[in-house]
């Protein structure tokens, strides 16, 4: 047993945890990154053909190369949160989440290996999404560490949504519930597509009340050095958020909500 | 203190499982109503009783996956709510349920497994040598969605193992595992129990647990209503039964008392000791009875269980 003991690593846990996740996307890499990505740039092809020359956004900046940031943050917040509410609703529906709850393993242990993949697999797909779109779209990032925050304050975000939204729902049809009618149309109406300053002044309004909105418009920023609001003003309600919904997740993991009766 | 330095602390003094006073309700249940079980290091342990017992809820509450209403639960002294990661550390549990990562082989799962407990590949060895005790080997490599129930259900065992723990709780291990795989699982796990570990086991076939477990708790709605060795629970409560075979008869009033049961002229007598059988002899002898046939048999902990329980061990389950 002491010899034992002497072998045990604090790190491994969460490590094998986070290393087990990520496995488990790359596993299906079809499904959780190539089909996501082909998606995006569906989007792309459509909309740019059917749109370019009938949208004006900024200044100076093409329909489509607008269209690019939007199309990769969505694409990056909808795998963040389908990477960690996945794993969590099949692991409970299958009844393999018992072997990480018989662990050792901390509740904040649990948090970061979900979080951290669920990052990982939303950078992975924005980044793939960007690389092919550099070949049809000429694109220039302006401030890197502006776009490099909001993806991953963005990210680990819908990340911890789908934490919340994994331990939450107990059957499938309660997570595709998560799925289309919160997740789906709060990106869609976030500005993915459009400047929200064409929008009339009531809707205006109702999308500075979408977080997606702040998320997307600061990504943007990174790219053209313009937005609809302050990059600062969305960096610090995405952030705001970010925190609020971790300390609500780890809540939760720690009370054992739904995970331990 | 940390989880090696907990680990490293001198065990010998602390029982494996202490548990004090627990109590559970689920709604207007009442599952478990104050249990108070101890079971020492090194121990070959069965847990039995029918359907809503209690055991399973009491392997949960040891585990952490169900919290106490009231009570303590420790394993190897460490607080199972206080010092979750000490406990969870030295306990290794198998499920009831057939469940399983269809993302993984075999192999990759049990690395998992391991690493989750802060083993690394130095636990390599030892993964190898629960692959081989338990018959996984050449399954290594295979996903465990092809694997079929009986395979799946060793991968279930070997997962526990995976961290060596000295405590191992066995819930219903060989259910759906045929007879050859059962004893190889068997010889695996009693040579766990021969290196030290302790090993708690609940199972439908009582039969097992008497031939392998030398102590049995039996719970009835959530209650341990039998606490012993195997040993004594056979001599206190069931001992010895003379079945004899003497068609349609009268029996002498002397012997009634001993009848247990009648059935087509065969006659069962529930006897405390050998010298009750020429007793039976002598009073059949003197009212002429003649004995056509005649079996002795031990009592087995199916006979004490249907006596504290009161049902037949075929609706035992957990």
């Amino acid at each position: 047993m002491n010899k034992q003991s002497s072998l045990i690593s604090p790190w491994r846990g969460p490590w094998t945890l986070l290393k087990k996740e990520l496995l488990r996307f790359w596993r299906v890499a079809f499904q959780t990154v190539a089909a996501p990505v082909i998606t995006a740039l569906l989007y792309l092809l459509i909309f740019s053909h059917a749109l370019e020359s009938h949208v004006h956004v900024y200044d100076g900046v093409p329909y489509t190369s607008f269209l690019v940031p939007g199309l990769i943050m969505m694409s990056v917040l909808q795998n963040a949160f389908a990477n960690s509410s996945s794993s969590l609703i099949q692991s409970k529906v299958m009844g393999n989440l018992v072997f990480v709850l018989l662990t050792p393993l901390t509740h904040l242990q649990f948090f970061v290996a979900f979080l951290v993949a669920a990052i990982i697999r939303g950078l992975v797909v924005g980044l793939c999404i960007f690389l092919v779109a550099m070949w049809f779209v000429d694109i220039h990032i302006t401030h890197f560490w502006y776009l490099f925050a909001f993806a991953l304050l963005g990210s680990a975000l819908l990340g911890t949504f789908g934490i919340i939204a994994g331990i939450w729902a107990d059957r499938f049809d309660q997570m595709a519930a998560f799925q289309n009618f919160i997740i789906m149309p709060l990106s869609f109406l976030s500005g993915v597509f459009y400047s929200i300053h064409s929008l009339p002044p009531f809707w205006q309004k109702l999308s500075h009340l979408n977080p997606f909105f702040y998320m997307i418009d600061g990504f943007r920023y990174g790219f053209f050095g313009k937005g609809d609001v302050s990059p600062l003003i969305s960096l610090t309600i995405v952030g705001v958020s970010f925190f609020v919904l971790a300390l609500i997740t780890l809540k939760m993991l720690k009370s054992g909500y739904k995970l331990r009766a | 203190m940390n989880l090696n330095t907990a680990l490293s602390r001198p065990q010998i003094m602390t029982h494996a499982i202490k548990i004090n006073g627990l109590h559970k309700s689920f709604g207007g249940l009442h599952a478990l109503k104050g249990i108070d079980l101890t079971i020492e290091q090194g121990e070959f342990f069965a847990l039995l009783g029918p359907n809503g017992a209690g055991k399973s809820t009491l392997i949960s509450i040891l585990a952490g996956l169900i919290k106490a209403d009231a009570g303590d639960v420790s394993v190897m002294g460490f607080d199972v709510v206080n010092q979750y990661q000490q406990a969870r550390q030295l306990l290794g549990v198998v499920p009831q349920e057939l469940v399983f990562d269809p993302f993984f082989n075999v192999r990759e799962m049990l690395r998992f497994q391991a690493g989750y407990f802060g083993r690394g590949p130095e636990n390599d060895a030892w993964v190898d040598e629960i692959l081989e005790g338990l018959g996984l080997a050449d399954k290594a490599n295979t996903n465990m969605r092809k694997l079929s129930g009986g395979m799946k259900r060793r991968a279930l065992i070997a997962q526990a193992l995976a961290h060596k723990p000295p405590v191992i709780v066995l819930d219903e291990p060989t259910a759906g595992v045929d007879v050859e795989l059962r004893q190889l699982m068997w010889e695996f796990i009693k040579k766990l129990n021969h290196q030290g570990h302790t090993i708690i086991l609940t199972t439908h076939y009582l039969e097992e647990a008497e031939a392998l477990c030398s102590r049995v708790g039996m719970m009835k709605q959530g209650e341990i209503v039998a606490l012993d060795s195997t040993a004594n629970l056979l001599n206190r409560f069931a001992g010895k039964q003379l079945r004899l075979t003497l068609g349609e008869v009268i029996l002498p009033v002397s012997i009634q008392a001993l009848l247990k049961n009648k059935d087509n002229g065969i006659y069962t007598f529930a006897l405390n000791d050998m010298a009750q059988i020429e007793f039976v002899l002598s009073s059949l002898r003197a009212a002429d009875i003649k004995v056509i046939d005649m079996q002795l048999s031990e009592a087995d902990l199916e006979d004490v269980f249907m006596s504290l329980v009161g049902r037949p061990a075929v609706q035992v389950s957990i």
